[in-house]
């Protein structure tokens, strides 16, 4: 019987002490923001969408090998010795043409896990968190400088390189037998266990 | 104000016609109404602001714009639903909320319907409602639905008796069901208000009346029928567009119909509780509606501050508290009033 | 409310010779309050549940294949965020134990203090939502959002450190991602004080509240013998009164230099082991949390948080399990290591999916409003449960 009366008073008091606060929160101000209209300031770290400096890439493939969710894309050319793609900011020789560097955002975790392996430090996260895009394509960013007539060109300069290079290794090696009447030996490792 | 309009026109029809459109001038825009203030005390209440941007100034727009969009939606009716039973809920559950306006005094010249058994009236109309959920619960074809159906059949039904019993405290004391009379009854300063009458029985009266008015309209904590975290929506799970629109009027003219008639049986009514000062006809309807007001807002700060009561500790509230508690006040009241005079 | 012990002994004469029958009834996958995609399938009699049958595997997003598929072992660490995305830092932290184990190397103590500091502020951030959900759950909008303001301030802390909100990816093998910014102590500290009076505020407002007690006091009763026989872990499991903490009874890191009071459930109102008692033991955690981090950051020594980060990650043939306590109970993660650099097998033992299993023994003959206030107080995180 008396626990019957004790209820009914502690649930009167609770439910005033209840009211109380929210009342009291009325008066309180606001933690919201008026977002568009006001924007938080993010702090120095924060991990948004990617950014690549393409002059500064090396071509090292770094960070698409350290890239979790495989959303890094590159593709790179040789140069000839005779090209000059100048260096980097950090003072580093370029020797490979960035044909294809591109990023599915889509498909990025917002890890973090390539931008510590750049040896350039050109791959950032920036603070950019409003990128949507209406085409699901449109998120495939493409960060090669390079146009496609360029890409064909440097393409196919390799391969004529190659091509000559190649050539001139067989030309370099043909003479040899024929000036000298070589032994018939069995090369050592020839056959293979 | 009936000889007032008669004094203009002396057409039967179209001065009743006038009558009745008065609620529904004040239901419609204090729906709109009670719907930003809901959002913006509970916004306001947590530590964020709420509607902020349509119409301007903190959003007060609001409304006008989610019922232009409710209006313009599809509606949807499940394949397997009763459809005749699933028309006319929202229907029902509304007639049975605005019926009850016709007997509210809103001032000392203005009452929709002046019934000497106003109260008995008001109780019987505002029953009418369970039936439109019952019918809104069984016709959406979905068990959830239905569970939330049953809930609200037995949470209203057992929450008129304390609801009875209270009105009837302030009846023995009246002598009237009349609730222009009872009104009447409390002219003067808030002293001669019944709340303060016979100390502390008709007090104690009161806060059963607005506690078993909150199950009434299915309010936090008894709003088990629309547990939007077990049962999604409850009965109205399966309404769109205007019909949802109907069950959201019916159920925020349902909260200020019991607080109106918590002020007016109790709190004075249309009376100002300064005697003589600011008061009249004119006035009579600001203190009305401010004190009707005035509860529709402590029925809000109260939702959003409990959490929700089981069903069966619902039904205990009711049968093993509030019932016993106003029984004793019934019957101290009487003997106060037959023995005191 | 006490349990309804049989259906029989309930019906009264009349119903006896009325037939009725049981309802099945589904809850969920889509469902307000079960925390995610949970189906359950509930037989019900009238109100009271018969019987329930949880569904799960519907956030199955292959964790332990993609493991297996990863180059190497730093790569996992991101899919580890994703298991119990709410407390993301000890996901992070009992796999890069495991891994260390493995590859047995030294942390520096710097590492081990900031690790502390982030598992515990995560734990704080964790158990917020916890008990702002079950407010939900029960019917009491306002403490979720209190919750959530409070948390606000935990993630900005961690916003600071590693960039992320959510997923952090920051306990890295042999270290962290990061060294702690300049102020980041003075703003934990700031937290720690400003969190007790709010923590004080919640209380008031939901904890003691009688609807709250009555809702949960001796509802879903769990006792400890059935709790330790179905494996549960953490709150569950001490809620029953079983005192068992893993970074006491198994302590790792810098657990034993640090002083707290492990949380039992005592029956304060109603009995042992039931929601309040869960519920509770998380209140008292997060006060426990606060100061496990004001004495970590006084401890905090100084050092490169770099230095122990191998260069190749290629541990011996072996296997390894490794476990730590994260807000929701005992993770584990049983890592095979082939001698190559990418992982054979990474198996997640989710405190979760164990602790879910109990919940068909502890519903019976409740109601179904009951039910949301059981499932609540297990606290599941379904992308730790499916994995």
């Amino acid at each position: 019987m008396a626990k019957y009366f004790k209820d009914i008073f502690t649930s009167i008091w609770t439910v005033l002490v209840g009211m109380k606060i929210t009342f009291l929160h009325l008066f309180t101000p606001a933690v919201t923001i008026q977002y568009p209209d006001v924007k938080p300031k993010l702090p120095e770290r924060a991990r948004n969408r990617l950014y690549v400096n393409i002059d500064d890439c090396i071509g090292c493939d770094q960070c698409s090998n350290a890239c979790p969710v495989d959303c890094i894309e590159i593709e790179t050319v040789k140069s000839l010795p005779t090209d000059d793609l100048g260096t980097t900011s950090t003072g580093q020789k370029k020797r490979l043409w960035v044909t294809k560097f591109d990023i599915d955002i889509a498909k990025c975790c917002y890890c973090g896990l390539c931008v510590p392996p750049c040896p350039t430090e050109c791959i950032k996260m920036t603070e950019v968190y409003e990128f949507s895009e209406y085409d699901r394509y449109n998120l495939i960013y493409n960060f090669s400088a390079l146009t496609a007539e360029q890409v064909g060109e440097v393409r196919a300069k390799q391969a004529a390189y190659e091509k000559e290079q190649a050539a001139k290794k067989a030309a370099a090696v043909k003479p040899a037998p024929a000036a000298q009447p070589r032994p018939q030996q069995q090369s050592p490792g020839s056959k293979k266990s | 104000m009936e000889e007032l309009l008669r004094s203009f026109f002396d057409i039967d029809i179209l001065v009743f016609a006038v009558i009745a459109i008065v609620p529904l001038l004040w239901v419609l825009p204090y729906a709109l109404f009670a719907v930003w203030l809901e959002r913006k005390v509970a916004a306001h209440m947590q530590d964020r602001l709420g509607p902020m941007r349509v119409g301007g100034w903190h959003g007060w727009a609001q409304t006008i714009a989610d019922i232009l969009k409710l209006i313009q939606k599809e509606d949807i009716v499940p394949t397997l639903a009763d459809k005749k039973l699933h028309f006319l809920a929202p229907l029902v559950v509304f007639i049975g909320s605005y019926a009850a306006f016709a007997a509210l005094p809103f001032s000392s010249a203005y009452v929709g319907s002046h019934v000497n058994v106003g109260v008995f009236y008001i109780l019987a109309v505002s029953s009418l409602a369970v039936v439109g959920l019952l019918m809104a619960g069984w016709a959406s074809n979905n068990k959830w639905s239905l569970f939330g159906a049953m809930r609200s059949v037995a949470q209203i039904i057992s929450y008129e008796i304390p609801t009875a019993l209270a009105i009837l405290c302030v009846v023995v004391i009246a002598g009237t069901l009349d609730l222009q009379e009872i009104n009447r009854m409390q002219t003067g300063w808030f002293w001669e208000w019944f709340v303060f009458k016979k100390f502390p029985f008709v007090f104690v009266a009161f806060i059963i009346f607005f506690v078993s008015s909150l199950a009434e309209t299915n309010r936090t904590p008894f709003d088990i029928p629309e547990a939007e975290s077990e049962l999604v929506a409850g009965y109205h799970t399966e309404y769109t567009g205007m019909k949802f629109a109907l069950f959201f009027l019916a159920e925020y003219g349902n909260m200020f119909l019991v607080s109106a008639v918590a002020s007016s049986l109790f709190l004075g009514g249309w009376n100002s509780p300064f005697g003589d000062f600011m008061s009249g006809p004119i006035w009579g309807v600001f203190w009305f509606l401010s004190k009707g007001m005035f509860f529709v807002f402590v029925q809000i700060w109260l939702r959003w501050t409990l959490p929700r009561l089981r069903v069966d500790q619902l039904m205990h509230v009711s049968w093993k508290v509030l019932t016993p508690w106003s029984f004793v006040c019934l019957l101290a009241i009487g003997f106060w009033t037959v023995l005191g005079g | 409310m006490a349990q309804i012990e049989t259906i029989e002994s309930q019906k009264t004469s009349i119903g006896k010779t009325v037939r009725t029958e049981e309802m099945i009834i589904n809850m969920g996958p889509q469902h307000p309050s079960t925390h995610g995609v949970l189906r359950l399938e509930l037989v019900v009699d009238g109100e009271i549940v018969v019987e329930v049958i949880p569904h799960i595997g519907y956030l199955h997003r292959c964790f332990e294949k993609h493991a297996e598929s990863m180059a190497n072992y730093q790569q996992v660490i991101p899919y580890c965020d994703r298991l119990d995305y709410i407390s993301s830092m000890s996901m992070d932290w009992a796999y890069a134990m495991a891994v260390e184990k493995m590859l047995g190397i030294k942390i520096p103590e710097r590492v081990e203090y900031i690790r502390v500091v982030m598992a515990e502020l995560q734990r704080i951030a964790s158990h917020l939502i916890a008990l702002g959900t079950y407010g939900l759950d029960v019917g009491a909008f306002t403490p979720f959002l209190y919750c959530f303001r409070d948390r606000e301030r935990i993630l900005d802390l961690f916003e600071m450190t590693c960039g992320a909100r959510l997923l952090y990816n920051y306990i890295w093998v042999g270290g962290v991602s990061h060294d702690l910014p300049p102020g980041f102590v003075e703003k934990a500290r700031d937290f720690c004080r400003y969190f007790r009076p709010s923590l004080k505020e919640i209380n008031d407002l939901l904890t003691y509240n009688k609807i709250f007690i009555e809702r949960t006091a001796d509802v879903g009763i769990l006792p400890a013998d059935v709790a330790i026989n179905y494996a549960c872990s953490g709150p569950m499991l001490r809620a029953s009164g079983v005192n068992f903490d893993l970074r006491r009874d198994d302590p790792y890191s810098v657990y034993d230099r640090l002083d707290w009071e492990v949380q039992i459930g005592k029956g304060d109102v109603g009995t042992v082991g039931d929601c309040w008692d869960r519920y509770m033991v998380r209140v008292r955690e997060m006060e426990q949390s606060a100061a496990i981090i004001e004495q970590a950051l006084e401890q905090l020594p100084s050092g490169d948080v770099s230095a122990a980060i191998p260069k190749r990650i290629r541990p011996p043939v072996c296997d390894v399990y490794v476990r730590s306590e994260s807000p929701r109970g005992e993770i584990g993660f049983y890592v095979v290591s082939d001698g190559t650099g990418s992982p054979f097998r990474v198996k997640a033992r989710s405190p979760a999916f164990v602790n879910l299993s109990v919940l068909p023994e502890i519903c019976k003959g409740y109601m179904i409003a009951d039910l949301v206030a059981i499932v609540g107080s297990v606290d599941i995180v379904l992308g730790e449960v499916d994995r």
